[in-house]
């Protein structure tokens, strides 16, 4: 594996395109559709979203016409790689009656090989966190490791924070440390990509690319763009002792609070690139031949979802929220080890009402101890 | 498997457009399995048969604006093992509730020559007002594979999967861009009930609600944000107000925004 970094141009990035094209890799990209920035297809460089730029604030998205030409001058959007490795819908299983017999056949795995063309680095911790899931314990996710296993990642270091970034607070940004074969810094907009390998496929593939090896001062120019990113986080959060912040503070007034605020229509834990909750449903033909079971991704916001037999153990969205702050931030280290937010600020920016985790655990922090009036 | 009867199906119209029933005959590809399936017994948008016996499913459409049909209802009831209300009309009292929030004599003056010939009720209110319902689907219109869903459960006795949650959860299922926070678009989608498929968003529009509140409405918290994107009181009083305007959570909201 070279240690050395490259540069290469936009020349040198349409090449890479091409070339895990020819290796047999779906690419996957940022692109604009809607008025946003999704992860789509992408066949071309014309298909990055080249020149645009975003403003993120709670409840607040707007593309922006940025004045160069980047090709990654944006932070995430409405969508993370959560769709493509865990996707939204999907059928488990169907059966079939034939005569006294019934046949049964599972869905078969995904053959699909993905890139995934621009990964920050928060989302390469939200992979990350995900595969410790699906993956980690002992009982394996057979469609999600299908999906993963020979993901192909071009990471991109960040060259600018959004509004609702904090992953220097959560520790798993700017820079990408791990998780991808290649990582990219737009060190001149649109024209000149600093790239490092981190493994050797990446390293094989960039010999192939037209580049050449990076000076000092274009390295250092990459490390001053990543500091400056490192310095204009939109948000903070104070996360050495969250953990132990939110477990002691459970009947804390601000909790009802949030809760005459928070809509409860699931669009924080849908956008969240850890959030990995699921349902499954069963469907059943008209004449009772074919039967089919299904999940969806599903939220711990719904009434369904902590449906036991009798009723609903979570019925107050104040609950709700708890529990979904409370495992992001306190419940998911003691689960899985880590925490369960990467900081990348999706559902600050995509609830309808501007609801700000961030915001959330400061309030409770300045009034530490407090007591609701149950 | 042995044979047995096929369940009755009837389908009952109180005060509506037919649209929901209607649905029903738009199920074109499933409309063979669901005649071998069922014996449709009553349904006059599709046969003229008279009432006989009983039915084992029963599909309501319409609320009850008469005196007439109140009766009615209880007579549809005794007759049918299950009852299931299908659209807006028969689960919340359709646009016709709006009388609910006026006078109804002052309507039938302006709208009747003879308005002593009409005999209507005050109110327009919903099925499950008058008689136990089995089972309520949303939808002003409903949603054709909900219906044939909510059949196909009850011919497999099991629970029909049509989820109570919010419209925002259908929307980033199926990967659309939320329409309020990248385009300022007032939407009710996140107080309203799922089962369209999240259809106005997909095509850029906010959702007006017509599958009603969804099973925990914060109606007071969106308004505050619908304020933001420039409602006025009169405006989210109206919003509010369209074809679920008698469901409990929209009826609320609305008079809030009452002078």
């Amino acid at each position: 594996m070279t240690e050395a970094r490259s540069i290469v141009d936009a020349a040198g990035i349409e090449a890479l395109l091409e070339a895990l094209r020819g290796q047999g890799y779906s690419l996957i990209g940022p692109t604009v559709r809607d008025e946003a920035i999704v992860y789509d297809e992408i066949a071309t460089l014309n298909d990055l979203p080249r020149g645009v730029g975003d403003e993120q604030e709670g409840g607040h998205y707007r593309l922006t016409r940025r004045n160069d030409e980047a090709l990654f001058g944006y932070v995430v959007g409405p969508q993370s790689w959560k769709k493509l490795l865990h996707p939204p819908m999907l059928r488990l299983w169907s059966a079939r009656r034939e005569g006294d017999e019934l046949r049964v056949e599972a869905e078969p795995e995904a053959r699909e090989k993905f890139a995934f063309i621009g990964a920050r680095s928060c989302e390469l911790h939200a992979i990350a966190i995900q595969d410790r899931v699906f993956l980690g314990g002992p009982y394996v996710d057979p469609h999600y490791r299908a999906r993963r296993e020979d993901v192909f990642v071009v990471a991109v270091n960040c060259g600018v924070a959004g509004g609702a970034c904090f992953c220097v607070s959560m520790d798993t940004g700017p820079k990408a440390t791990f998780g991808f074969d290649l990582a990219l810094t737009e060190i001149v907009a649109g024209r000149s990509f600093l790239v490092e390998a981190g493994t050797e496929a990446g390293s094989a593939l960039v010999e192939t690319l037209p580049h050449r090896a990076a000076t000092k001062a274009e390295i250092e120019e990459a490390e001053a763009i990543l500091a400056r990113t490192a310095e204009n986080m939109g948000r903070s959060l104070e996360a050495g002792d969250v953990r132990q912040l939110l477990a002691r503070n459970l009947e804390h007034p601000r909790w009802d609070e949030v809760a005459s605020r928070c809509l409860a229509c699931t669009n924080c834990t849908m956008v969240c690139p850890t959030c990995f909750c699921a349902s499954v449903e069963d469907t059943s033909d008209l004449a009772g031949l074919e039967s089919a079971r299904s999940r969806r991704w599903d939220s711990c916001f719904t009434l369904d979802f902590s449906y036991m037999h009798g009723g609903s153990v979570r019925q107050s969205v104040k609950s709700r929220y708890r529990q979904w702050m409370t495992h992001k931030l306190s419940t998911w280290r003691d689960q899985f080890g880590t925490s369960g937010c990467v900081g990348c600020g999706r559902c600050i920016v995509w609830c309808p009402v501007g609801i700000d985790i961030t915001e959330e655990a400061r309030a409770i922090r300045e009034s530490d101890g407090q007591k609701g009036a149950t | 498997m042995a044979e047995r009867h096929a369940p009755r199906l009837a389908v009952w119209k109180f005060a509506s457009c037919d649209g929901c029933q209607l649905s029903l005959l738009d199920c074109e590809d499933e409309l063979l399995a669901l005649a071998q399936a069922l014996d449709i017994a009553y349904f006059l948008e599709a046969t003229r048969a008279p009432i006989r016996g009983t039915y084992d499913l029963s599909l309501v459409e319409g609320s009850i604006t008469t005196p007439h049909d109140a009766e009615r209802i209880q007579e549809v009831r005794r007759r049918s093992r299950a009852l299931v209300t299908i659209g807006a009309c028969a689960t919340a009292g359709g646009i016709q509730a709006l009388r609910n929030f006026a006078d109804v004599r002052e309507y039938a003056s302006i709208v009747y020559a003879r308005p002593d010939y009409i005999h209507t009720l005050a109110t327009s209110t919903p099925i499950a007002d008058h008689v136990k319902v089995d089972f309520e689907l949303r939808g002003c219109p409903i949603d054709k594979g909900q219906l044939i869903e909510v059949i196909s459960s009850f011919l497999a006795g099991r629970k029909p999967a049509t989820p109570a949650h919010s419209v925002c959860l259908q929307c980033k299922l199926k990967g659309n861009v939320c329409v309020m926070v990248a385009h300022g678009t007032p939407c009710l989608g996140p107080v309203t009930h799922a089962g369209c498929g999240a259809l106005c968003p997909s095509y850029d529009r906010g959702c007006y609600g017509c599958f009603g509140p969804m099973e925990t409405p914060n109606a007071p918290s969106l308004s505050l944000r619908l304020a933001t994107l420039g409602m006025d009181e009169d405006a989210l009083r109206r919003v509010y107000r369209t074809f679920n305007a008698q469901a409990e959570a929209f009826r609320e909201e609305s008079e809030r925004h009452d002078d």
